[in-house]
């Protein structure tokens, strides 16, 4: 088991999302130190990916600005360990099945675990294919995070049983990307993973407001933002730690509400 | 390991939100590809719709020239819509009609599978809509006008390189958004489980007619068969029914672009590596890191970073070999065919003309060699004349 569970002890968590190495991995690092000194109580760092199906535009874009910044997943990597020597809350990545097999998915873990990183989202890997990486993120201690959406229904209860770290409850359909209303009964869905694991169950895709937030962690243990982070980075550039760091505060404070 | 495997190839790498709708395309044809109504209202629109079986053409002109094997040509370009893609596109868009869906969304490359897939759309009264390259509706504008005429929505994706993989990601994306009424149609046989299966079924009557109808003529197999490919499809079409046959060589074609040694070619086989994307482990165009190699092919068709999984295994395996073509092999090709036999091809098609070229003469007269024209080259008239010099616009 990882750290990811002190996340979530005895409080509603914030989890902010950054795209790693946008604008560059120096301002992704600052970043991860000033959201940690914010509030934020877990980070969720994005390697960038060419083709990030799961993603809307803003996250799209922030993937397609790093990429041609430079970063790779070794330079990110790198910064990540550096970060880590400051930042003390769990860390974990979001990121595709490609990078990380074709990095070698061995040799991957071994270097999440060398930054000390918790665990690991990866959108396109579904219940069906985890046995790609579950063996080897289990022989590392890195969770692998698993996803429910609003689709999943009674296939709720089968993934949750065996979730590690959280349970990810994606609130929308589609694409991640700011949204003004939540329809899915998110509630419902948080309820189903309970009744089979004692697993903290976070909300994310689509959150953006403070409103939002405190609802969401209201029938959750926490609230996942990203876009509207994202936002704000390719708005303010390399200026945007101010501006971040206020945003999570605030949204820090919503969710323990 | 989940299911749709080939070899260690295929799979189900998608996102979650998306499970339940592919495996409810899964239970559909479980469900209708064994159901005789189905089937009888396929080879119904098959054969009267799009006019099947296509001619298997003795291309005798080609082969006094060659001076070597006999060459048949396969003429899917003589299907309604001119290419191969409607034979996928039928059954697809009926087995959406019969799960009850009212709208169905395709990506399209060159744009064969959107003008497919609008027609049969148009055919059956559903919904349409198209996600294309903005780079490939430049390309290919007739072909955009052509999906509108036939009342579906075109939507110009300018994510990315702009071209069909990008064109595949947005289609993903739209189904995510909404999939209780719709189906996405792909046009490969890529993708996750079911797709590649799927494809290859509705395409497999490619190979069935030619042995048919190779029997029929020469009372014996082909000793080898050419087809293009970007996904896949018309080759794995081609290929399947001769599989068991060993003494049949099975080649595909890939696109070589300006030649494998660049930087700008789609030759997937020849230069990709193992990896897991669009739902499918397979081969993928990528860099050390696991990034998308933006791809290059004068063929916007064939124009495609990876390969269908069953071609991965077929490649593995060695039962298929897997040759890549120039820009200006291919359209070296173009031009003979339409001047030797009076057939414009696709320029993906003359991919698998190029490849024919060389191989015909190497081999004994008593040889038999079929190549799958899989369309009809209208659609690159203008292309071809702007890679000449001859500066014209559809």
């Amino acid at each position: 088991m990882s750290n990811i569970y002190k996340a979530f002890e005895n409080k509603k968590a914030f989890i902010p999302f950054v795209t790693g190495g946008d604008p560059d991995l120096e301002t992704t690092k600052n970043l991860l130190i000033a959201m940690e000194k914010a509030g934020a109580d877990l980070i969720e760092i994005g390697i960038p990916f060419s083709d990030p199906i799961a993603e809307g535009p803003v996250i799209q874009e922030a993937s397609q600005r790093a990429l041609a910044a430079g970063c790779t997943t070794d330079k990110l990597f790198d910064m990540v360990k550096e970060a880590r020597q400051r930042v003390k809350i769990p860390m974990v990545f979001m990121t595709y099945i490609n990078p990380v097999y074709t990095y070698g998915k061995e040799r991957f873990m071994k270097r999440c675990v060398e930054c000390g990183i918790d665990g690991i989202i990866v959108p396109d890997l579904p219940y069906e294919e985890k046995e790609e990486l579950s063996g080897v993120c289990e022989s590392y201690g890195i969770d692998l995070i698993s996803l429910i959406a609003p689709t999943s229904h009674e296939r709720i209860r089968m993934i949750a049983k065996e979730a590690k770290g959280f349970v990810y409850c994606v609130s929308s359909l589609g694409v991640t990307g700011v949204r003004s209303e939540i329809k899915t009964d998110v509630a419902k869905m948080v309820e189903m993973v309970k009744e089979v694991n004692d697993i903290p169950a976070a909300i994310g895709f689509g959150i953006s407001t403070p409103e939002q937030a405190k609802k969401m962690a209201s029938v959750s243990d926490g609230a996942i933002v990203g876009s509207a982070i994202v936002k704000i980075v390719a708005k303010y550039g390399k200026e945007c730690i101010p501006e971040v760091e206020k945003y999570v505060k605030e949204m820090k404070a919503a969710v323990e509400i | 390991m989940s299911k749709g495997r080939f070899g260690e190839y295929g799979g189900q790498y998608i996102p979650e939100t998306l499970m339940p709708a592919v495996q409810e395309v899964e239970e559909a044809y479980n469900k209708y590809s064994k159901d005789p109504e189905f089937i009888a209202e396929l080879d119904d629109l098959l054969k009267n719709y799009a006019g099947r079986p296509s001619l298997l053409y003795e291309a005798k002109k080609m082969t006094e020239d060659l001076g070597g094997a006999k060459i048949y040509l396969k003429r899917e370009d003589l299907n309604h819509t001119g290419a191969h893609k409607i034979n996928n596109v039928l059954g697809q868009v009926l087995l959406a009609k019969k799960m009850g869906k009212t709208r169905v969304i395709a990506e399209t490359g060159a744009g064969q599978h959107g003008v497919a897939t609008a027609t049969a759309a148009a055919l059956m009264g559903l919904e349409c809509e198209i996600f294309m390259g903005k780079e490939d509706t430049d390309r290919q504008a007739l072909n955009v006008f052509r999906m509108e005429l036939l009342g579906a929505k075109v939507h110009a994706v300018t994510s990315g390189t702009m071209t069909l993989k990008d064109a595949v990601n947005e289609t993903m994306r739209e189904w995510s958004k909404r999939m209780d009424d719709t189906l996405y149609v792909l046009g490969s046989v890529m993708g996750p489980h079911p797709f590649p299966t799927i494809v290859r079924d509705f395409q497999k009557i490619i190979g069935e007619e030619i042995k048919e109808q190779l029997i029929e003529k020469e009372g014996r197999l082909p000793d080898a068969v050419i087809a293009c490919v970007g996904g896949g499809s018309n080759a794995i079409g081609t290929f399947y029914e001769f599989i068991p046959d060993k003494e049949v060589v099975l080649i595909g074609c890939e696109a070589a672009g300006l030649g494998i040694d660049t930087p700008k070619h789609a030759a997937t086989i020849a230069k990709g590596s193992t990896g897991i994307f669009h739902g499918m482990k397979s081969l993928f165009c990528q860099d050390e890191y696991g990034q998308i190699a933006p791809v290059y092919s004068i063929s916007a068709g064939l124009d495609y970073p990876g390969i269908g999984p069953e071609h991965a295994m077929l490649a593995k395996e060695g039962r298929a070999q897997y040759v890549s073509i120039t820009d200006e092999e291919a359209v070296n090709a173009f031009e003979y065919l339409s001047r030797t036999e009076g057939i414009i091809p696709a320029i993906e098609s003359s991919h698998a003309v190029a490849y024919a070229m060389k191989l015909a003469p190497t081999m004994d007269k008593d040889k038999i060699i079929v190549i799958t024209i899989s369309g009809r080259g209208d659609k690159d008239v203008a292309a071809i004349a702007r890679y000449r010099g001859v500066d014209i616009y559809e």
